[in-house]
């Protein structure tokens, strides 16, 4: 039941024989931690890269995060700058992580590995970013969620949170390509359109500069960043258990799923098990929680091209699900219902019949969207064909979740490492092949149906009573009661609130099935009552990222139905 | 036979203006009679930035519908909107593009900064994320919540129409000022 999927002994020692085998003997290692981490310098990180990816032993063909590291506040032996990589391998199911010690303090280098994983390039920008990594070879390192006028490089340890620098709107950097006006490709003369950050299609804020050859797109780039408001220089100076009203604003949109992802990195850190109850009513939340991002997505695309009705039915059900999290936890949106180690508290007594309820009035939603809809001239003119992406694309670029299964690949972190109650239920993992715009609406739609088939197996399993939270006080509140009445639990009240929860000190990067794919947080603690470093592999960022390849030959009214079913948060996004 | 102007406009009946009985007429000040006019027909234009802009959305949805307050034409052009709600987190980078959306709005024009991002930046004390959008903006109604319920941004329209209707102006001396350097 629990998922803690460690690497299992003799997995890691092919790994090992494999590198043993390999040119890099004797300048790679690879240590058995949560994950099977491999060690190398920066010189042979691009040799590491490309034989990870191409040794048939380790097909770690799915870029999914990097992660910098500045040890300053950190003494050990460690050099003061480190890369940290996440791979996945979908042919062996394996997750590893590589992590170079960047020696050079004054300028850290590491060569870019844009061209072994294209997905790395967006990751690499936002290393230079924040963190101020050089990487030669990268094709286009420049600021990408900080502004242009910024000065420093603001995770460093030694950058003061609050300090702010000014910017005006012609201190962006607008690129060379973009200020070109005479160059002709075809029959028209090529103009440069500047979509957003304001924009009625671009959900959430998002800049998309596009040079057009009469109305088809020949060259874009995408702006992000407008809504960075740094959770992760946020996380290291609060405690860990303030930080998950920062990591529900991640995804506002499925704001239960990022606390469930977020404190179940906690909790594996501290290794911490939840209650039966408590999991459930995670599992239950998150997949309603997950119906409704769907909604919004579906909706809010329909509403692009055209279909205002579809966006009305969808918003009901979602209204009617925020009644129930309001009676579970008194918030609409951004709920902060998850703790480390359960819930804030436990749910109302008509919890099950309440959520039965809704299992009964959902499908009739979506029964009327989908008449609506999956037979529509226009909706299938606009969506069927638009926005292709092939399976070698969706995983050379890193996608996970719908847009991966749209393509044809059918990896969800539910199945390929069950957690919480997941092995359990019988339910589906749907794919399309493809991998266009209607795909996507349609592994959307199934998806929301093979939630409601996961919610109603969790129901009938929901133990009427028992406790929602750990009963380990040096991590969960004390009951109230018990505060006032007992020293003890006073004591340990005390200290959580004041000191925050202990966790020991290591990393540990844990992912689960965000709505968008793979959430993953990394995170590093050096035994204090917060994190060192916190970074969240969002899952729409590589989505993002292959946007302004996705729309390349299209039109512009390809490109905002594409942008529509990427479904992009920019919370989640810019971080 | 016409009432006599109290300075507020008498409710709307329309069986006392139409054709069955009673008066044909009646009669009160203008600026009420304009003022009464705007607050029940405010357009929006939706700064969604973040979060509160998902909240905003339920507002305009069917359930809540801010059109029972006159306020549902939203426009997605600065041009066409005198309301500007401000929904979200604002950062250093998004800062100015605000601004220029509101320079763009005609006059007359009211801001509701939603959610306490907006107002004050919330919980992001942070490197990148302007504290409070009246740094740069004049707000006329700030709307407390993270992000604020529905009925808190519905009291927010309906405190701002009693300011128009009690004919406060809403004015920034900065748009005036740069009005009256650049005329036309």
């Amino acid at each position: 039941m629990s998922a803690a999927v460690e690497a299992p002994a003799q997995e890691l020692e092919a790994l090992r024989e494999r590198l043993a085998a390999s040119p890099l003997a004797g300048r790679a290692r690879v240590e058995d931690r949560d994950l099977p981490t491999f060690e190398v310098g920066p010189a042979d990180w691009p040799a590491l890269a490309r034989f990870l990816r191409d040794d048939p032993g380790c097909r770690f063909d799915l870029f999914l995060d990097l992660a910098g590291v500045d040890n300053l506040k950190r003494p050990g032996s460690r050099t003061r700058f480190e890369a940290v990589a996440h791979l996945h391998s979908l042919s062996r199911n394996q997750h590893a992580r590589v992590r170079v010690s960047l020696p050079d303090a004054e300028k850290p280098s590491l060569p870019s590995v844009e061209e072994v994983w294209p997905a790395a390039n967006w990751y690499e920008r936002e290393a230079y970013d924040l963190f101020g990594i050089e990487f030669p070879g990268h094709p286009n390192l420049h600021r990408l969620l900080c502004h242009d006028a910024f000065v420093g490089h603001a995770l460093r340890k030694d950058y003061a949170p609050g300090q702010r620098w000014f910017y005006e709107e012609s201190d962006l950097r607008v690129p060379d390509w973009a200020r070109q006006t005479d160059e002709r490709a075809g029959h028209f003369e090529t103009q440069t359109l500047s979509i957003g950050p304001s924009h009625p299609a671009t959900h959430g804020i998002i800049h998309l500069l596009a040079r057009l050859d009469g109305e088809k797109i020949i060259r874009a780039e995408t702006i992000i960043g407008y809504l960075h408001r740094c959770f992760e220089k946020m996380a290291e100076t609060h405690h860990w258990s303030q930080v998950i009203p920062y990591a529900d604003r991640l995804n506002y949109v499925s704001a239960m799923v990022n606390g469930v992802g977020y404190v179940r990195t906690v909790e594996k850190m501290l290794d911490l098990e939840v209650p039966p109850r408590g999991q459930l009513v995670r599992t239950i939340l998150s997949e309603f929680t997950r119906i409704v991002d769907h909604a919004v997505c579906i909706g809010a695309n329909l509403v692009d091209i055209g279909a205002l009705t579809a966006f009305v039915y969808l918003y009901q059900p979602r209204e009617n699900f925020y009644s129930l999290m309001e009676a579970c936890c008194g918030a609409r949106l951004t709920v902060s219902y998850v703790r480390v180690g359960g819930l804030a508290i436990d749910v109302p007594e008509d919890f099950v019949p309440r959520c039965r309820g809704l299992l009964d009035s959902i499908p009739t939603f979506l029964d009327d969207v989908q008449k609506l809809v999956n037979n529509n001239r226009i909706v299938r003119d606009r969506l069927q064909g638009t926005g292709v992406v092939t399976k070698e694309q969706a995983v050379a670029w890193g996608l996970t979740g719908p847009m991966l299964r749209a393509s044809g690949v059918p990896y969800d972190v539910r199945r390929a490492r069950p957690y919480d109650f997941y092995d359990r239920f019988d339910w589906d993992v749907p794919i399309a092949t493809d991998g266009d715009n209607f795909s996507r609406y349609l592994v959307r739609m199934e998806e929301i149906r093979q939630s409601l088939k996961i919610i109603r197996q969790a129901l009938d399993i929901f133990p009427e009573n028992g406790p929602v939270n750990s009963d380990d006080w040096r991590v969960v509140l004390p009951p109230k009661d018990a505060v006032y009445h007992d020293m003890e639990s006073l004591i340990y009240h005390f200290k959580l609130v004041m000191e925050g929860i202990r966790v020991p000190a290591g990393e540990r990067y844990e992912w689960i099935e965000g709505v968008n794919g793979e959430l993953g947080f990394y995170a590093v603690s050096d035994g204090r009552g917060g994190p060192y470093r916190l970074k969240v592999r969002p899952p729409c960022f590589p989505n993002m990222a292959a946007f302004e390849k996705i729309v390349l030959g299209g039109t512009v009214s390809d490109m905002i139905a594409t942008l529509g079913t990427l479904n992009v948060i920019a919370g989640e996004l810019d971080r | 036979m016409g009432k006599r102007s109290t300075g507020r406009l008498p409710a709307f009946d329309p069986r006392a203006t139409g054709g069955g009985g009673g008066s044909d007429f009646l009669t009160t000040r203008l600026e009420t009679m304009v003022a009464w006019a705007r607050k029940n027909s405010l357009w929006p234009f939706p700064f969604a930035t973040a979060c509160c802009g998902i909240e905003f959305m339920s507002v305009a949805a069917a359930h809540y519908d801010i059109s029972r307050f006159g306020s549902e034409v939203i426009r997605f052009s600065p041009r066409q909107a005198d309301l500007l709600i401000v929904a979200g987190t604002v950062t250093d980078k998004m800062a100015p593009i605000l601004r220029r959306i509101y320079d763009e709005m005609p006059e007359p024009k009211w801001v509701i900064s939603m959610g306490v991002c907006a107002s004050s930046g919330g919980f992001y004390r942070a490197y990148h994320v302007t504290q409070g959008i009246d740094e740069i903006v004049p707000v006329d109604v700030y709307v407390p919540g993270c992000p604020p319920t529905p009925e808190e941004l519905i009291h927010a329209v309906i405190q701002l129409q009693q300011k128009i209707a009690s004919g406060e102006k809403s004015r920034d001396s900065r748009s005036r000022r740069r009005a009256a350097e650049q005329p036309g």
